[in-house]
């Protein structure tokens, strides 16, 4: 009887394992050849702080960007502490395609209208096939639309318009650090004196880390190469916190930049942190969805 | 001596005969839906993967997480990086059982009733479900579907202070697989 008895239950356990060896057989037909994943959240926002990220609007989807420098702290209570000489910037970006994003903007600073657009060239990706970094393309042309002053400077059109191109390299280490290569050239046909660059180069770096899901800390550097420009002006160091809530990205960060398009803060960057020509300012991006996804059509 | 011969033929067949009795597709169905006073939410997955073994019942689903569509290319991005931890946890799944294979014919055509149990793994955390279903079963492929609702909190999905409130806390999930036999 002890003999029946044990042999039943020794059939019942070689039947579960059995079962669960066939679970895991079932399973291992659903093994698929690994897919290409790419990075996606690189950065929260288009901008990293005051300048572009990697990150590109979606196919489809439409950000509206509003930008804010405020004039240095170190103005005093007169000018109550930056809050009367702001300097703004309203931008809308467009996604044409997964790789492509257009858009336009207008700057108070010269009362500049800008177009730009910025075009993925690699993304980083894992699986099927690696790559370890993003690269980006940025354009930008300004055009600005003072009235032509007494000197007549502006009597050639061609004298009112900058240009900014950029290469964004960057690589997202984990989910909370990622970090971006930034080299830049911007064109100005007109400058104030023969002695200045028209052409001016710089290097910059720029960074996040996050503090929670929604929240992080972000900087931004940009270091002039270009000896004429390096000279007389100083280079642009920002440092920002990104707060995300749903549809909006919220952007609050100090900068020693007053101009907020990269024309102007890259070479013509007037303040020193150290002197405390520190500007607060913040950006508010909002997003919102134009074209769904063709799985949502037919809704 | 001869029964042992007879018992090991017939366990021999009995395996060989069930490896033609597996279904899979690589393209099922899978979408979830939550209405809350903020935000609606939907996302669809048309890159399941499942298989059902017809003579055990079992049945197993393979679900990568970064290929659900939302209608907001923001919503998706905020459900991989925010809710559901994508990098850390890419894949869902679920294995169990039909608990009444005895009442289905997967060789007959027609539409049977299911009640299928098993363990549902999302973003790392694994409970026990129960859930009804219906398979239709017809001449080169059986279709499987089911509804059931889950508790984000059960699987250790967050929702964040400030949407507390207006986003459900239960999702919805419908599944609709096409399974194809499997050859070999």
């Amino acid at each position: 009887m002890k003999i029946k008895i044990f042999t039943t239950l020794i059939f019942v356990i070689l039947f579960i394992t059995n079962l669960s060896a066939q679970e895991d057989d079932l399973m291992n037909l659903l093994n698929t050849k690994p897919e290409t994943e790419y990075a996606y959240a690189t950065f929260k926002s288009t901008h990293v702080v005051i300048g572009q990220s990697i990150k590109n609007a979606a196919k489809g989807t439409m950000l509206m960007n509003i930008q804010h420098h405020f004039g240095p702290v170190n103005s005093g209570f007169y000018d109550f502490f930056g809050f009367d000489r702001a300097t703004t910037r309203l931008g809308f970006t467009y996604g044409l395609t997964d790789r492509l994003a257009i858009g336009i903007g207008r700057t108070t600073q010269n009362k500049t209208w800008d177009g730009n657009l910025k075009i993925k060239i690699l993304r980083q990706s894992s699986g099927a096939r690696f790559m370890p970094v993003s690269v980006s393309y940025y354009g930008l042309v300004g055009i600005i639309s003072l009235k032509n002053p007494d000197d007549n400077r502006y009597s050639y059109f061609s004298n009112r318009l900058s240009f900014v191109n950029q290469l964004i390299i960057a690589r997202k280490f984990s989910s909370a650090f990622s970090l971006q290569l930034v080299p830049s050239l911007v064109h100005h046909n007109l400058v104030e004196t023969e002695q200045d660059d028209n052409d001016i180069f710089t290097i910059g770096t720029a960074g996040r880390v996050k503090l929670t899901k929604r929240m992080s800390i972000n900087f931004e550097y940009h270091y002039i190469l270009s000896k004429q420009t390096a000279k007389d002006y100083h280079n642009s160091l920002s440092l920002g916190l990104d707060i995300e809530t749903g549809g909006h990205v919220f952007q609050l960060f100090l900068t020693n930049s007053q101009g907020i398009t990269e024309q102007y803060f890259l070479p013509y960057t007037s303040g020193s942190w150290l002197n405390g020509d520190i500007h607060f300012g913040f950006n508010i991006v909002r997003t919102f969805t134009i074209i769904k996804p063709k799985e949502f059509e037919k809704d | 001596m001869k029964k042992t011969v007879l018992i090991f033929f017939a366990i021999f067949f009995s395996a060989v005969s069930s490896q033609a009795q597996k279904y899979i597709t690589k393209s099922g169905k899978i979408s979830f839906f939550s209405d809350g006073p903020l935000e609606k939410i939907e996302a669809k997955n048309n890159k399941v993967n499942a298989a059902i073994d017809a003579k055990s019942g079992l049945i197993v689903f393979k679900v990568l997480m970064k290929s659900f569509v939302f209608e907001k290319a923001l919503m998706q991005e905020h459900f991989n990086e925010n809710y559901v931890e994508s990098d850390k946890y890419p894949l869902s799944t679920f294995k169990g059982k039909i608990t009444n294979i005895k009442d289905i014919d997967f060789t007959k055509e027609g539409a049977y009733d299911a009640t299928v149990e098993g363990d549902l793994t999302i973003h790392g955390k694994t409970n026990r479900i129960k859930t009804n279903g219906k398979f239709i079963v017809s001449s080169n492929s059986i279709n499987g579907k089911s509804s059931f609702t889950i508790k984000l909190a059960d699987y250790n999905i967050e929702i964040p202070k400030i949407v507390t409130g207006k986003i459900a806390e239960e999702i919805l999930i419908s599944v609709d697989v096409d399974l194809k036999p499997l050859k070999r």
